[in-house]
């Protein structure tokens, strides 16, 4: 194997018990949203494009529970998951897919556009592969100021084709930025397979073309999810240059909620659910002492933190048409001093 | 007053906001060990260093996304593009991400970033290298757009542009980065929006901006021998457009020509036709005329360059025409 592709030793402790169950819970809660916001799809409360990411959970919470909290995160338009395992509460983000006003960005940006300021979640882009440059831009701007920060990138396979993203992994090589590439390969850009799309299936392997340091590993698990990203963010942060990582994973619902997802072989589906990594935590709480009853009860209370989202989202306001023209300019700077790291 | 060249005066607005600010730098191709491909830059990486004076692979759409993302993590770059013919391939990033970011993220995420380089024509550069893109920025709300024509709006201008917390397109020219002009000696801002009258005039007025301007002065001084008193409104900004400005000059003008360069078609000059006619209808004595590049992608050979471009003669006879001296 050549050295740039061989992961850094751990320099982590395994999961506790209660850190295994904290992840437990916010994948489940991942899911339990979505299966509601799907409902309030089909009810027509969610309207435009909602794109569900059912099935990949473990790689949101297992590379969120790398970071920092001063760490930038940038995604694209398969947001949800990765808004929440940031810690954004389920009624801020439902309430954006609703459209209401006090959703994380007024209802402006919708189910592809969350972003949180408060968390460094740069946001969810609908142009594929265009956000990813934005992440490099983060990380440039850690070293700039030497703050130690990294910046984390989600995208796609269907993103790995884009000349943007090209563009972005020479120059984060090329300047050594702490930045971490994280593809989720979840088989299909938009309805098109893999194999179909790209005739390298590993998109890690991208890195090669600018010497940048690259490996594949499944997105099932999220212990293992966890223990790759955090040597990637590590290796970024010790200032040693960029990473570009590929986790396998799959999406068990279609491109969007308009996608019945016909284009699938038979049973590949069930195939991926026997690796369903909600059910993959779950033996491993059991093999750590977890009982039944406390599982049970766990579920129990995601449920109903879920449904309140929904309940508070379906109530909260519509956006105020008097704030229509609020955010198309930014106000005129205000006379703070120059010269310091500056409030961004 | 000290007299600069334009290019001069653009880098002295940059050295001073660099000086002022230290989350300000400056990105692009040849930036920085080439001293910049029009010297706009020449000096500064001797000042500020490589860490502040970036030197950027052929590469538009990546960097531009880099510095748009630096801008949302609290820096404040400035991009230079050899020419703004090349934003073309970063379109998506100037567009759908600065342009988008702070209403999109409900003003979480204000893009303080100015995108600069030359637009327009410069002499033989062919088809790719030739075009004039106000236009197609001014379009999309989100986005500042400047375009220049004297030092002392070069430096008033890119000084605001810089201290400004959204995204600036900011427009210059190859044939002007030469030209000299009078600079204040002490530091001196031009808000944003606003526009100028060059020449003063009363019979029509010939709204234009960044190298036409020089054109319009030119025509205006031969019609003022033909008995016509043509003012001059440079608009510097685009959008925001300064309409209290170009309003006022209309109704008190009643013949209104715009000359710009580039494209007519859907063009800044079809804008600010549509938004006199609608606002000053009742003022006006003549339909508002255009002088655009002719509706053709530039040609190589210089004869044939000539006649698409703008020129004096053209501005006279459209300026004879409103004013019903036509021969």
């Amino acid at each position: 194997m050549a050295d740039g592709q061989t992961p850094p030793a751990p320099n982590s402790e395994a999961p506790t018990r209660p850190q295994l169950t904290e992840w437990y819970r916010m994948m489940l809660l991942i899911r339990r949203v979505e299966e509601l916001a799907a409902k309030a799809y089909t009810q027509k409360k969610i309207l435009g494009f909602c794109h569900l990411y059912i099935g990949q959970e473990a790689v949101a919470v297992g590379s969120a529970a790398a970071l920092t909290p001063d760490d930038y995160v940038v995604t694209a338009y398969r947001d949800h998951g990765q808004i929440m395992s940031r810690g954004v509460s389920p009624r801020a983000m439902m309430a954006e897919l609703f459209g209401r006003s006090p959703g994380v960005s007024h209802g402006i940006g919708g189910s592809m556009h969350l972003s949180s300021r408060e968390h460094n979640f740069f946001g969810g882009y609908g142009i594929v592969g265009g956000h990813i440059p934005l992440a490099a831009g983060a990380a440039f701007a850690a070293k700039y100021r030497g703050d130690g920060r990294v910046a984390l990138c989600y995208f796609g396979d269907g993103a790995a084709q884009q000349g943007a993203f090209f563009e972005a992994m020479a120059m984060a090589q090329l300047w050594k930025l702490p930045v971490v590439f994280l593809c989720e390969n979840n088989y299909y850009a938009m309805g098109t397979s893999l194999e179909r799309q790209s005739y390298l299936i590993d998109m890690s392997q991208r890195g090669d073309g600018v010497g940048m340091k690259r490996w594949q590993f499944p997105g099932f698990d999220v212990v293992e999810v966890y223990e790759n990203v955090r040597r990637a963010v590590d290796h970024a942060r010790s200032g040693a240059g960029p990473v570009i990582l590929e986790a396998v994973t799959y999406r068990y619902r279609g491109h969007s909620m308009s996608d019945p997802a016909k284009y699938r072989k038979d049973g590949e589906l069930d195939s991926f659910r026997a690796k369903d990594c909600i059910k993959n935590a779950e033996a491993r709480l059991l093999a750590l002492g977890a009982n039944a009853e406390e599982l049970t009860r766990l579920q129990g209370e995601v449920d109903a933190e879920a449904q309140d989202a929904y309940d508070f989202a379906d109530k909260a306001p519509i956006p105020d048409p008097a704030t229509l023209y609020d955010y198309v300019y930014a106000p005129e700077a205000p006379a703070a001093a120059p010269g310091t790291e500056g409030g961004r | 007053m000290a007299t600069l060249q334009i290019r001069e005066a653009l880098r002295r607005a940059m050295t001073e906001e660099m000086r002022r600010d230290e989350r300000v730098y400056l990105m692009g191709e040849e930036v920085a060990f080439y001293d910049g491909a029009y010297k706009v830059s020449q000096g500064m990486l001797k000042e500020f260093g490589e860490k502040r004076i970036i030197d950027t692979p052929i590469a538009e759409n990546g960097f531009s996304g880099i510095a748009i993302g630096s801008a949302m993590a609290g820096l404040r770059p400035i991009v230079e593009l050899m020419t703004w013919n090349f934003s073309l391939v970063a379109y998506d990033q100037i567009i759908n991400n600065a342009a988008k970011i702070f209403q999109m993220s409900g003003g979480q995420y204000p893009v303080p970033i100015v995108f600069r380089g030359p637009t327009g024509a410069a002499e033989n550069l062919g088809s790719q290298h030739s075009m004039s893109l106000e236009g197609i920025y001014a379009h999309f709300p989100g986005l500042k757009v400047v375009s220049v024509g004297t030092a002392a709006d070069a430096y008033g201008l890119l000084k605001s542009a810089i201290r400004d917390d959204n995204p600036v397109c900011f427009m210059e020219s190859e044939m002007l980065y030469g030209l000299k002009g009078e600079v204040p000696d002490e530091e001196h801002l031009i808000p944003l929006g606003k526009a100028d009258i060059k020449r003063k005039g009363t019979d029509v007025v010939l709204v234009t901006w960044n190298k036409q301007i020089h054109t319009c002065l030119a025509a205006a001084e031969q019609l003022e021998k033909e008995g016509i008193s043509a003012m001059v409104l440079d608009l510097r900004t685009i959008r925001p457009l300064d309409e209290e400005a170009l309003f006022t000059a209309a109704a008190a003008c009643r013949r209104v020509v715009v000359v710009q360069e580039g494209y007519p078609f859907a063009g800044v000059g079809a804008e600010i036709s549509a938004r006199v006619h609608e606002a000053c209808f009742d003022s006006l004595d003549a339909p508002i005329l255009r002088v655009t590049n002719r509706d053709i992608n530039q040609p190589y050979a210089t004869n044939l360059e000539q006649l698409v471009m703008p020129n004096a003669t053209r501005v006279i006879e459209a300026a004879r025409h409103v004013c019903h001296r036509a021969r």
